[in-house]
């Protein structure tokens, strides 16, 4: 295993207290992995809470600022944060107005997230929480845990962050979250595995010429094995799924097309280029769009790609001002 | 059984938990994502910190979970310690646990796991070793075996039951992403469970 950390256990505690020393403007607590807004609570303006394993930056530490998350809990590698952390970050970012937790499916995020809210009741503290399952790679049916939440996440905490930036209600940004859940579909291909420091072997294996369809964020294997194909060819796999499951014809959409943390930015251009081409081929108008790393799988090469279909006010709210480390305009 | 029967048991488990670790990770590995060993390891071991002195066997128990939900994270943080909680609730503040106590209480913490992970037999879960053990336990009872018999068959049952998990196809938890390719892999979280009646009945063996 050759990476840039001094102990493996330290992995998150130890970019976390990188995270603070860079960015001033947030409050970190590297020991509870906390990463909480310095202006909160913010009296009055409904705060937004997410979290998960760590792994995935800068998802969602790095999404902590003005028009977005209020605070972030970050798990170890790969593992959902436990409710102490998040209730702890509930109770920093309480302004009264409610608490909205954007909670991407995965069995343990969901059972850790729900016992926080349940603690989070006993304080008096108003939570709604949003589940995130956006990824057309699993069928959504009684025989799976359901679909994973992935590249929409960060569309959803955006969009549902300006808005509470504008004083809405915990039941209007709630809304909105789902409405982007709802309009949003991702679907990713992986290249390469991925090494978790504590494991020290990558989680799977794959050839010379293969690459796993399907993929999540975890390291996870996909839901199947294929030989390696041209960009054009693994974009058009990828949009297909995701058109099959939500026609994107005569839709204004935005497009992230993410790399999953080990695809160089030249390769994740080339797979905008062809996504584009796909798009405008398929009668989808592309309004707004986003490349790079946004949310990724430790050092997994391949990419996702996630899909919105916009409103007029959902691109105004994907155009409000924005300022955190991994996502900033307009200010 | 006494509440240092209890806290020996918590002590046995997180010492089998960590010596199979690296086992438990490989496990994850080919159905999920590869950390199962390593996040119950440090849930037991906080679980063991957290073990109060001069408390009665529920109150063991009871600390233990928290514990365990409070430093595992993912599914297993929550579900483990729900095993111990409810079986810790279900024992009261009684200070001797018989057979019928310690049935019931294996039972509640069945009940918990349902409740909050929704898995039911042959999905593939923790379930498929929880269930058979517990029933195994009760038949065993009925039978009028003695407690280490009783647990010693709850034991077997849910070693079984770990076995079988191997050709099914997942329908909870991360392995279920993977569909037909969960098949022919044992399930993780039935192999840790059976772990921890095995250390149960280690324990309940020597008393």
């Amino acid at each position: 295993m050759r990476k840039l950390i001094n102990a493996p256990a330290d992995v998150v505690s130890d970019a976390l207290r990188g995270l603070a020393a860079a960015h001033p403007e947030l409050t970190v607590d590297p020991g509870n992995g906390t990463v909480v807004r310095a202006d909160a609570p913010r009296t009055g303006k409904v705060a937004l809470v997410s979290g998960g394993g760590s792994g995935h930056e800068p998802l969602h530490a790095g999404f902590v600022g003005h028009g977005m998350l209020d605070a972030a809990c970050c798990g170890e590698v790969f593992t959902s944060p436990v409710p102490d952390q998040i209730i702890a970050a509930t109770m920093a970012v309480n302004g009264g107005a409610g608490v909205l937790h954007l909670v991407k499916n995965y069995t343990g995020d969901v059972m850790n997230f729900q016992l926080a809210a349940e603690l989070a009741e006993d304080e008096d503290i108003e939570v709604t929480s949003v589940i995130v399952d956006d990824d057309v790679a699993v069928q959504d049916s009684t025989f799976t845990a359901g679909r994973r939440g992935t590249g929409a996440t960060l569309f959803i905490e955006k969009i549902a962050g300006a808005l509470a930036e504008e004083g809405a209600s915990l039941a209007d940004v709630a809304a909105v979250a789902r409405e982007v859940n709802e309009r949003s579909r991702s679907f990713g291909v992986a290249l390469s595995s991925c090494t978790v420091p504590a494991a020290g072997t990558p989680t799977f294996e794959l050839g010379e010429d293969e690459m796993e369809l399907g993929i999540g964020i975890h390291g996870e294997p996909g839901r199947a094995r294929a030989k390696i194909g041209t960009a054009a060819e693994i974009v058009d796999a990828s949009l297909s799924a995701i058109d099959a499951d939500m026609p994107l014809a005569g839709s204004e959409v935005l497009v992230l097309v993410n790399g999953m943390g080990g695809t160089p930015l030249i390769e994740q251009y080339v797979a905008y280029a062809a996504a584009a081409q796909w798009l405008d081929g398929h009668g989808a108008t592309v309004v707004r769009r986003l490349v790079g790393p946004y949310v990724t799988s430790l050092e997994m090469a391949g990419c996702m790609i996630s899909v919105c279909r916009l409103t007029p006010e959902l691109t105004r709210l994907w155009d409000a001002p924005v300022e955190t480390p991994g996502l900033r305009w307009g200010r | 059984m006494n509440a240092r029967d209890l806290a020996a048991w918590v002590r046995y488990a997180a010492e089998l938990v960590s010596a199979d670790a690296e086992r438990l990770t490989r496990l994850d590995a080919a159905i999920g994502d590869g950390d199962h060993g390593l996040n119950l390891d440090r849930g037991f071991r906080a679980a063991v910190d957290a073990l109060p002195d001069g408390a009665p066997p529920g109150k063991v128990l009871i600390a233990a979970g928290r514990a365990i939900v409070s430093k595992t994270g993912g599914a297993s943080g929550p579900l483990y310690g729900t095993v111990l909680r409810r079986a810790g609730k279900a024992l009261g503040d009684a200070d001797d646990v018989d057979a019928a106590a310690l049935g019931a209480a294996l039972k509640a913490a069945l009940d918990g796991v349902q409740e909050l992970g929704k898995a039911v037999e042959g999905d593939k879960t923790m379930v498929d070793a929880l269930a058979p053990a517990v029933a195994a336990f009760a038949a065993a009872l009925a039978d009028g075996t003695g407690l280490a018999g009783c647990v010693r068959a709850a034991a077997d049952a849910a070693a079984e039951g770990a076995d079988a998990t191997v050709p099914m196809r997942a329908r909870k938890g991360r392995a279920s992403y993977l569909g037909e390719r969960s098949e022919g892999h044992m399930d993780p979280g039935a192999s840790s469970t059976a772990l921890l009646l095995r250390a149960l009945a280690e324990v309940a063996g020597e008393g």
